[in-house]
């Protein structure tokens, strides 16, 4: 399994050779803005320049691959597989539907409604909410842009663990009761879950493609151009002494800050990437991008719609608990 | 003809509304186009991911934000 996933992502890597991208940058660099590649400000330059290219090149790929998959799960069939299940593997399914189902929080109120209103139990429904914002499309091809696919994948499995666990802890706890009323009130029809054809499939992969790259080039540019100036300026040693894996409450303090900011995952990541390259620990890193994923103040506003305080409150507890556990287990793996 | 938007009210719904009107336009049909926002209606049309599109009743499009020219189609 190892060696076939190494092989095929160097073949990915060998088409998309970006050391040609790395070595024309350096020229642009050296040559037509006059600045040396050793320097702070020329290795910034690179950075930044040869990030956003390469990012965006392969965001527009994987976007395109990743929708094209995803048009074949609407939310609306995922509630239909998950009405016959129950128990942990209803969790399991849950949590890895969450990863292929189209998500924005937006209709996160309308999916939560029509799965509980359709007797999805709670806990599956939250097992499917924490993985699906967790395991956005995005951050997945940048993850593997700037870590590579072990990173990725490893990042998915963690996300959808943790979707399953938090979903299963919210199930056991009993807090139907922690429901708005209303939600139960509702009366859901039955929609027609359209079959598309390929033509369909694809037109609605370009779609997403132009969609989530004309809103995250800002995000990235902003996200690399920080990513660039760490890259450049920021101080090796204080970094590694503070937020290094030999730090325990590194991650903590990182899960903290990335509950309530409100930014988008994609842009955390140049940031994180050149963090790590100064001596950031990597887990440290990665709970953090999963806490600024899962969670935010738009979200949990609109999540409070259907579920009272105390139910919003314990879905934060247990969510960010497992991504500091994760942090601890990615720092311990990885260094 | 009624035509009627499902959203709670993001920017893929208001997109999805203003190309519905130029669909409207282009085809020279009489139709009206509402805003849904409440959520009880757009349950009960079984639309789990907004935006939605709902031609005389019946759920036409979910999740995406049709073009003018795939609205006229519909129409």
């Amino acid at each position: 399994m190892l060696e076939v996933l190494n092989s095929i992502w160097s073949v990915f890597t060998a088409i998309l050779q970006f050391t040609w991208l790395y070595d024309g940058v350096a020229y642009l660099v050296e040559n037509v803005f006059q600045l040396s590649m050793d320097s702070n400000l020329g290795s910034s330059v690179h950075f930044f320049i040869y990030d956003v290219i390469k990012i965006l090149i392969l965001l527009s790929i994987m976007i395109f691959i990743i929708s094209y998959i995803r048009s074949y799960f609407p939310p609306e069939r995922t509630k239909k597989i998950l009405e016959k299940l129950g128990g942990i593997k209803g969790n399991i399914m849950a949590s890895l539907l969450g990863t292929v189902t189209p998500f924005c929080s937006c209709s996160s109120v309308p999916i939560f409604i029509g799965f509980v209103e359709s007797g999805v139990n709670l806990g599956m429904t939250f097992s499917f909410l924490i993985t699906s914002p967790l395991i956005n499309q995005g951050a997945i091809v940048v993850l593997l842009a700037a870590f590579g696919w072990r990173v990725a994948v490893l990042y998915i499995m963690m996300g959808v663990v943790i979707g399953i666990i938090g979903g299963i802890v919210i199930g056991k706890l009993g807090l139907e009761d922690q429901v708005e009323g209303y939600v139960y009130e509702m009366k859901t029809g039955d929609g027609e879950i359209e079959t598309l054809t390929r033509k369909e499939r694809i037109d609605y992969a370009v779609t997403e493609v132009k969609n989530i790259v004309s809103h995250v080039w800002v995000y990235l540019l902003i996200g690399i151009g920080i990513g660039a100036a760490i890259h450049g300026w920021a101080p090796e040693e204080i970094l590694t002494q503070y937020a290094g894996p030999g730090n325990p409450f590194a991650v903590l303090v990182g899960v903290a800050i990335g509950i309530p900011l409100y930014a988008d995952v994609i842009g955390t990541i140049p940031i994180a990437e050149a963090l790590i390259g100064k001596g950031m620990g990597m887990g440290t890193a990665l709970s953090f991008m999963m806490s600024v994923a899962a969670m935010s103040i738009p979200a949990m506003i609109l999540l409070r719609k259907v579920i009272k305080p105390k139910l919003l409150a314990i879905f934060v507890a247990i969510t960010g608990f497992s991504i500091v556990l994760v942090g601890y287990v990615f720092n311990f793996i990885l260094h | 003809m009624k035509i009627e938007i499902l959203g709670t009210g993001c920017k893929k719904c208001k997109k999805l509304e203003e190309n519905a009107k130029e669909a409207i336009q282009s085809a020279g049909i009489e139709a009206t186009v509402e805003k849904v926002e409440d959520m009880k209606t757009i349950m009960e049309y079984g639309v789990m991911s907004t935006p939605g599109l709902v031609i005389d009743g019946k759920v036409k499009s979910t999740g995406k934000v049709l073009k003018p020219e795939e609205i006229k189609k519909l129409l």
